[in-house]
Order: structure tokens, then C-alpha cells, then sequence
């Protein structure tokens, strides 16, 4: 099909003009993508549109790959509106993607750790061999007017290695200061600012200080820039190490599609594939957008999404999902999600934005963040004022070293980073397993879970029952009963009548047309196929049409007993008035829930599981799984009503289920889980979403938030203990009785590493295996 | 001694005033066209006053190459928002009933607030 021969709604004029390519241009220029434009005519049209606009000097479409480059100095929005005004839809076109933007931020995190590195460097060079001669010779005093010279000279290298690797902390101390807060360059700048200016004061007016107290401090000075430019640097990278996950989601996105417009083919950047465009995925190929195929046959890896091991077979109608991975076929699909609503977008989304949110635990940690550097602060202005009233002689020294070891001992940082690194990885740990964890709070309440709900169908059971028997009396076929039974039941959208058709289906079954047909509630079916009378239903529809149940001495109600016993729907078939056979239908359990659900008892968990079947099919599959309490013949709208009974018993109840018919108990409960069905994410009402069907997420789920919340305890802890044991003692609350007082080296070395310790800590989160809990 | 004790009396009592009771005035009213700068470790401006009327978008440009300024949070919106460097990022604010609104760091050291004025309609 040419060009011009294609027409859709907006093509109101033909107008052949053949695509054209983007030229180059040394302006400002815009990309825009089109949607909605189907032909050629639709080209000139847009381009007018453009054209009028005012500050547009150009606009040029490459109908082809549907963009229109714009350039001048119109505002995006105006462009944006023009061409929703000729009848079409634009966005402008980002050309970069998740990434891209990655790839950025490493670069920039790569950047900024140089620079840091380059000025720890330069801040040792001059601390160290200072450090070393003061601890070999102790003598850092200024006596003669050799030394002040001397130490003058190291006095201006050290504002050297101020000004080259502290001016950041300088900078930044004075803009927050500025601005009535503080922070911990606030800190650092106070510290190492203090102990320059008081040296420097001892190498100009040594005869200002008491003689024991004409010390300088220029090698604590250059030490303490040192380590803690180190320190950071250290933190940078093993910060980059807490977001592998999202890293590794990201790193699934395909970079590329092959789309088929106008029966060509042609490769374009993911961020240019349009709703409705014809996608071909040839084997090893990634899939780069959402879509539902519309040729071909394939298995897709999807373990990378959901965990589920297993390649998923697609065919024809079946919904293919971006970043997954085609094994055998080359299969070509309909996009019907792209750019930021594919299912994988908005699991990074989601986990980015988890990753951000903190659980309770951590507002405790945020109070003290909020005070923390002014009561610092204090602490150090205090601290001064009694070393100069109570302390021994240099009081001044003594006074100027702990005053400047408070300052620099003191880490915000720890605190404030004590949270959100261990809820990054945890987080990201949980997406690796398939769970979908909504935010911090979430987590939290996940590791305290002491009752599960779990709706049995669907979430036990694989929710689509299947025909398990089919018991005939003797001169009749099984082909014959299920060929009648699927008749009667063709055109039903009952669930059990689909479980009967499929396997007519699989059997390639030839069915008849049933006429007079008839559905007696609560009872079942009758109709005439192929001119024979046939009832399809219950115990009770059988004895009402008068069916003798027991045929020949073989009797099928004890039968039907025995197979309601394994958790199965048994129906009885009649006819012409006359039992042929039973039926019985199930809903299969999940090859792994019995382990999963083992795996949450062994943890100390109450099992309840809800169902609206009966009670001998509740008992059924709870014994089977190992539930020991159940309650059947729950309305959906009672579910709600059994979370709120367990709550007010004490326990802090997880509610689990398919997200629809429980939204409600799904909100209700301290933490809904909802099992998605492949890699749909659009479950709004769960704390949780399990992007796999089994139950061992729930499992990994309840483990990874434990390990997570163990860490961060573990974290807050350590940034606790460090500070409120580490400021009093830099006081020198230890000097009257052990006769201690800390040097400031030593409190910059312990500030640079507390920081990196809490990330590192985080960090061996990233070796948590879930499964093993 | 007496002097270095009164000096350090007023030096904590100005550190009080300064950094917790101080009440900066607004600096910027805030509109689409609001461009809060990160760096140095603060937000410039960093006392926005709006109109809560009104849903608006404030664009975030971090200059900070510091890890610190990466992510910014508003807690009370529920917004959470990686910054990425040099690179303009539009946050969308809905209309907001009158009051504080905090905005700052993960781990608060950079801060600011906006201030919103006047109820949604």
C-alpha cells in the first residue's frame, strides 16, 4: 500500500508529498513524535500548523518515523497545542531514555568521586607528612621566630588545601548559614575553620595564647579535609552499588524496535513507537514495548519480570510485555502500551519511588536530622566554655581541641542515611524476587505480620477450574457425556462451564445445538441435544427428575462423595431421564502453595485461608495445602469484616488476593498483597503487588522487609550509639577521670568512615537471599 | 571569664535564633515559570509562596554534583523525586490547603518550604 493510497479520519485533503528526512540544523530545535497521523496528506498539514505558530522558523516531518522537527524559539506548549488543534497528537520527544539518564548519573557520580579523590590527594599530601612529624617529634609549638616563619609558610599551604579541597564545605557552610540552616558542611567548615584560624592566631600573636598553649593545628586541618573528601568519595561509590536493581530493571529496556509501517520495516528508538504501531521480535531479541500479538508463535522469557522460571508460550492474542525476552519464534505484535505506561516503566517507576519513601522507623532519625547540627553546635560552644572555666592549663587549647573534635565528630549523615539506604536495596532486593513493595511504610509493616488471609481462589487454587473426571456408568463413553455436556453448556460464561468446554476443546470434541434449553437455579441445566432429553446439575435436580443415582449396584453418590472429599465440584449427567455419568470439575492449587504456605507457618505466621465455596471443598483444599483454619461460604463483601475480626484479636493481618472482588479487605488489612497475573502492576488497592502467581512471594516479601528493617535498625543504631558516644567523649567528659581527650585526626577519621560504614552496611543487604528464609 | 561566659551565652542564644526561630519571609512567589536552583547545599530560593488556588509546576535544576542533592522529597505531598544533574526536573504541586509545606534532602540538610496561601476553591 503507497503512501497516498493510506486514509484515516484526519486526512481531510490528499496531499502526496512524500516523506522527507529531518535536515540538520545548527539552531534550537524540537523534536515532537506525531500520533495520529496516518497518511501523507497528513505531512503538510502538521508542517502549517507548526509554521504558523509564533518563533517556529521551520518545521520539517519524517512521515515515516512520524516525527516533525521544529525549529525556532516557540515554547514546547504552543507547538504542543498546534498540533492538537490540526486534529492530531503530539509530545515532544525525549530522547533520552531510563538509561540514558543512568548512564548520566554514573558518569556525573563518576566525575564528582575524581574530584573528590583528586582533593583528598591533595589535602594528604601536606596532612600526612605533617601528621607524621608531629607524631614523631611532638612538636608542633611556636616558640622562635624561626618556627612562626616556618609555620606561617605551612599556615598558607594549609589555606592552600583549604581553598582547593574544603572550599565545597566553606561554600556550602556559608549558603546554608545564609539560608538559617546547617548542615554538615556547616560542621566540617566550624571545625577545620576554627583550628586554622586559631593556629594562624598562634603564629601571629603568639604572646596572646599562655606559652603551653601555642600549638598550631595546620596537619589536623589538612588531615581532616583529607579523610573526609576521602570519606565521601568511599560513600559514592558504594552508594552506586545500593541502586543495582533499579540498574538492573532499567538494563532490561530495549533500546530499539523494529516497527512496520506501511509495510516497511524500520528500527526506531523505543521512545518513538506509537500506540497501534505492528512490532516484529525475531528469537533472542528483546521485547521493546507492550503489546498483544498478532503473528507468530513463540516462548517468552519472563523471569526477569515476574521470577517465574518457566518460558511462557504466546500465540496469537496473547499480550506480550516490554523487557522480557523471545526465545524460539519470531513473533510480530500490536503496541498497546509504550513509553511510560508499559508494565516495565511503571515497575521502575515504582520501585524508584519506593526506594525514595521511608518507613516510620526512620522519622525518628529525621527529628534529630532537623536539630541535630545547631544542637552540635551548642554542644561545641559549651564544651569550650567549660574547658576554659574548669580546665587545666592551656585552658584555651584545651578549649579550642574539643570544641573543634565536637564539630567534626558530630555526622548528621549516618543518621540521615541510616533509612533510605537499607529501603533502596531492600527494596530493590524485593523487585528482583518479583515483589512490588508500594513504600517504606509498607515494608515496615510487612516484618510484622502475624496473620495471613488468603482467598482461596486464585490465589491457592490457579482460579480456572479444569475438568479432573469424568466417571461414566457402563454403556456409556466418556466422548459421549462430555460431547452432550459441552453442547448443553455452549454460550455459558459460567466458570465451570468454560472448565467443560475447554476440555471438549482439547479433545476436539465436535459439539451439537442444544435447544430447549433451561437452567433451574441452584440446581443446574436441562436441554434436548440431538433429540435426547439431558439434565446437567446436582444431587437434589437428579432426585427431583426422579434419576436413580445408584446404577446396576454401583453407586454414584458414594462416588461423588468421595470426590468432594479432594476438594471437587462433582455433577451428575442424565440421559433421557437416565444417570450416564459425573462430572467433576476443579480448581487445581498451585504446584507450589503448599510449600509457601509452609514456608509462612515455619516463620510463626497464622494461616487463614477465605472462600466463598462451600465447606466440604474449603476443608478439602485446606487440608490439602495444610490450613487448618478456614472459612467458607465468605461473601466478598464479608471479607472485609474477617480482616477487621483478626485486627481487633491483636494480630497485624496481611490480607492476600487477586486485587478485584477484595479491594476492599485488601485496603483494610496492615498490609494487601495482590498477586498480578503476569506483569500487571495496575493493582491499585496493595501494599504489595507479587508480580508472580505463587505464594512464595508472599514468603520473600515478608522476608526481604525483615532483613530490610533488621538493617536499618542495625543502621540507626550505629548512627545513635556513634553520636551520642562520640560527641561526649570528643567534650572531653572522659579527660577528669582516664584523662583522655580525643585528637580532632581521629574524630575526622571516625566521621569520614561512619557515613561509609551505614552505606556499606546496607550494602550486604544485596547478598540477602529471600528464598532461604 | 566573665566575658567569654556572656559571649557564649549570646553566641548559643544566636545560634537558637538563627536557625530555629528565625521565620524567613517568602522569597518567591511561586508560578510555572519558578525555577529552584540546587546547590552549594540549599535551594535557592528556598521559601516559595503560593497560591492554593491554583495546581503549579516548580522546575528543580540541580547543580550539586553531592549525592545529597539527588533526591527530593515532600513528604506531605508524597512526592519523592531523583534530581538528575544539570537537568531541569518539573515537579507538579495540586492545589494545597493553606499552610507549610516542607520540602528538603533525604537527609533534610537541604531544606526549604513552601508556603501555601488561601484554600482551594
Amino acid at each position: 500500500m503507497s503512501e497516498s493510497t493510506v486514509t484515516d479520519n484526519h486526512c481531510h485533503s490528499e496531499h502526496p508529498e512524500k516523506p522527507r528526512a529531518v535536515q540538520p540544523v545548527t539552531s534550537a530545535v524540537t523534536e515532537l513524535i506525531i500520533d495520529g497521523a496516518g497518511c501523507a496528506s497528513c505531512v503538510g498539514k502538521i508542517e502549517g500548523a507548526l509554521k504558523a505558530v509564533s518563533g517556529v522558523q521551520q518545521a520539517e516531518m519524517n512521515f515515516a518515523q512520524r516525527t516533525v522537527s521544529v525549529s525556532g524559539t516557540a515554547p514546547n506548549e504552543a507547538l504542543i497545542q498546534a498540533v492538537e488543534r490540526a486534529g492530531y497528537n503530539a509530545k515532544v520527544s525525549s530522547a533520552e531514555s531510563d538509561s540514558d539518564e543512568l548512564d548520566e548519573k554514573e558518569q556525573a557520580d563518576l566525575t564528582y568521586y575524581k574530584k573528590l579523590m583528586r582533593e583528598t590527594w591533595i589535602a594528604l599530601a601536606l596532612g600526612a607528612p605533617l601528621m607524621a612529624y608531629a607524631l614523631i617529634t611532638g612538636e608542633m609549638s611556636v616558640n622562635t621566630t624561626t618556627e612562626r616563619i616556618v609555620w606561617l609558610i605551612i599556615g598558607i599551604l594549609t589555606l592552600g588545601v583549604l581553598l582547593a579541597s574544603g572550599r565545597h564545605f566553606f561554600v556550602g557552610a556559608w549558603k546554608s548559614f545564609l539560608n538559617h540552616s546547617a548542615n554538615m558542611d556547616t560542621l566540617i567548615a566550624l571545625g577545620t575553620g576554627t583550628a586554622w584560624l586559631y593556629s594562624m592566631v598562634v603564629v601571629f600573636f603568639p604572646e596572646a595564647v599562655p606559652a603551653q598553649a601555642r600549638h598550631v593545628y595546620f596537619e589536623a586541618t589538612a588531615i581532616i579535609i583529607g579523610l573526609i573528601d576521602l570519606g565521601l568519595a568511599l560513600e559514592i561509590k558504594a552508594r552506586g552499588r545500593t541502586s543495582e536493581a533499579i540498574k538492573r530493571l532499567i538494563g532490561l529496556q530495549a533500546k530499539t524496535a523494529r516497527v512496520i509501517r506501511d509495510d516497511q520495516e524500520m528500527d526506531l528508538p523505543i521512545e518513538h513507537v506509537l500506540l497501534d504501531d505492528l512490532v516484529r521480535v525475531r528469537p533472542g531479541e528483546k521485547i521493546p514495548v507492550d503489546g498483544e500479538v498478532t503473528d507468530g508463535h513463540t516462548a517468552i522469557d519472563e523471569s526477569m519480570l515476574t521470577g517465574e522460571p518457566m518460558p511462557v508460550e504466546k500465540a496469537k492474542g496473547d499480550e506480550v510485555v516490554a523487557g522480557t525476552l523471545n526465545k524460539t519464534g519470531s513473533i510480530v505484535f500490536r503496541a498497546t502500551r509504550v513509553g511510560k505506561d508499559t508494565a516495565l516503566a511503571q515497575i521502575i517507576n515504582m520501585v524508584k519511588r519506593a526506594q525514595n519513601s521511608k518507613p516510620p522507623i526512620g522519622r525518628l532519625a529525621d527529628v534529630i536530622s532537623a536539630f541535630f547540627v545547631p544542637v552540635v553546635m551548642i554542644t561545641a560552644v559549651i564544651s569550650a566554655l567549660a574547658w576554659l572555666n574548669f580546665g587545666p592549663t592551656p585552658a584555651i587549647a584545651f578549649a579550642i581541641v574539643s570544641a573543634t573534635t565536637v564539630l567534626i565528630i558530630a555526622c548528621p549523615c549516618a543518621l540521615g542515611l541510616a533509612t533510605p539506604m537499607s529501603v533502596m536495596v531492600g527494596v530493590g532486593k524485593a523487585a528482583e524476587a518479583g515483589v512490588l513493595i508500594r513504600n517504606g511504610e509498607a515494608l515496615q509493616t510487612a516484618s510484622k505480620i502475624t496473620a495471613m488471609i488468603l482467598d482461596k481462589t486464585g490465589t491457592i487454587t490457579l482460579g480456572s477450574p479444569k475438568v479432573t473426571d469424568v466417571v461414566v456408568v457402563k454403556g456409556r463413553t466418556e466422548h459421549e457425556v462430555l460431547q452432550l455436556a459441552a453442547s448443553v453448556e455452549a454460550g455459558s460464561e459460567h466458570p465451570l462451564a468454560l472448565a467443560i468446554m475447554e476440555t471438549a476443546q482439547e479433545k476436539a470434541i465436535e459439539l451439537s445445538k442444544a435447544t430447549s434449553f433451561n437452567a433451574i437455579t441452584a440446581r443446574g441445566v436441562e436441554a434436548e441435544v440431538d433429540g435426547r432429553r439431558v439434565l446437567f446439575g446436582n444431587e437434589k435436580l437428579m432426585h427431583e427428575r426422579d434419576v436413580t443415582l445408584n446404577v446396576e449396584g454401583d453407586d454414584f453418590v458414594q462416588k461423588a462423595q468421595s470426590l468432594a472429599a479432594d476438594a471437587k465440584t462433582p455433577m451428575y449427567f442424565a440421559i433421557d431421564g437416565k444417570l450416564a455419568g459425573i462430572i467433576a470439575v476443579a480448581d487445581p492449587i498451585k504446584e507450589d502453595s503448599i510449600s509457601a504456605i509452609q514456608r509462612l507457618q515455619k516463620n510463626g505466621i497464622r494461616v487463614v485461608m477465605l472462600t466463598g465455596d462451600n465447606r466440604d471443598t474449603a476443608k478439602a483444599v485446606a487440608a490439602n495445602v495444610g490450613i487448618s483454619e478456614f472459612i467458607a461460604e465468605v461473601l466478598p463483601e464479608d471479607k472485609a469484616k474477617k480482616v477487621q475480626e483478626l485486627q481487633m484479636a491483636g494480630e497485624v493481618v496481611g490480607m492476600t488476593g487477586d486485587g478485584i472482588n477484595d479491594a476492599p479487605a485488601l485496603a483494610l488489612a496492615n498490609v494487601g498483597f495482590a498477586i498480578g497475573t503476569g506483569t500487571d502492576v495496575a493493582i491499585e488497592s496493595a501494599d504489595i503487588t507479587l508480580m508472580r502467581g505463587s505464594l512464595h512471594g508472599l514468603a520473600d516479601a515478608i522476608a526481604v522487609s525483615k532483613a530490610t528493617l533488621r538493617n536499618i535498625k542495625q543502621n540507626l543504631f550505629g548512627a545513635f550509639v556513634y553520636n551520642v558516644a562520640g560527641v561526649p567523649v570528643a567534650a572531653g567528659i572522659l579527660y577528669p577521670v582516664l584523662g583522655i581527650l580525643m585528637n580532632p585526626v581521629i574524630a575526622g577519621a571516625a566521621m569520614a568512615f561512619s557515613s561509609l560504614t551505614v552505606v556499606s552496611n546496607a550494602n550486604r543487604l544485596r547478598l540477602f537471599k529471600a528464598k532461604e528464609h | 571569664m566573665l566575658i567569654i561566659n556572656i559571649a557564649g551565652v549570646i553566641l548559643i542564644a544566636l545560634i537558637i535564633w538563627w536557625f530555629w526561630l528565625y521565620k524567613p519571609k517568602a522569597e518567591q512567589v511561586g508560578n510555572d515559570d519558578l525555577v529552584v536552583v540546587v546547590e552549594n547545599g540549599v535551594y535557592k530560593p528556598s521559601h516559595i509562596l503560593m497560591d492554593g488556588n491554583d495546581a503549579h509546576g516548580i522546575t528543580f535544576l540541580r547543580k550539586d554534583a553531592s549525592p545529597c542533592a539527588e533526591t527530593l522529597l515532600i513528604p506531605e505531598l508524597e512526592i519523592s523525586e531523583t534530581l538528575p544533574l544539570n537537568k531541569p526536573t518539573k515537579i507538579h504541586i495540586p492545589p494545597l490547603n493553606a499552610g507549610e509545606y516542607a520540602f528538603h534532602c533525604q537527609m533534610q540538610m537541604y531544606k526549604g518550604t513552601i508556603k501555601v496561601e488561601g484554600d482551594p476553591s
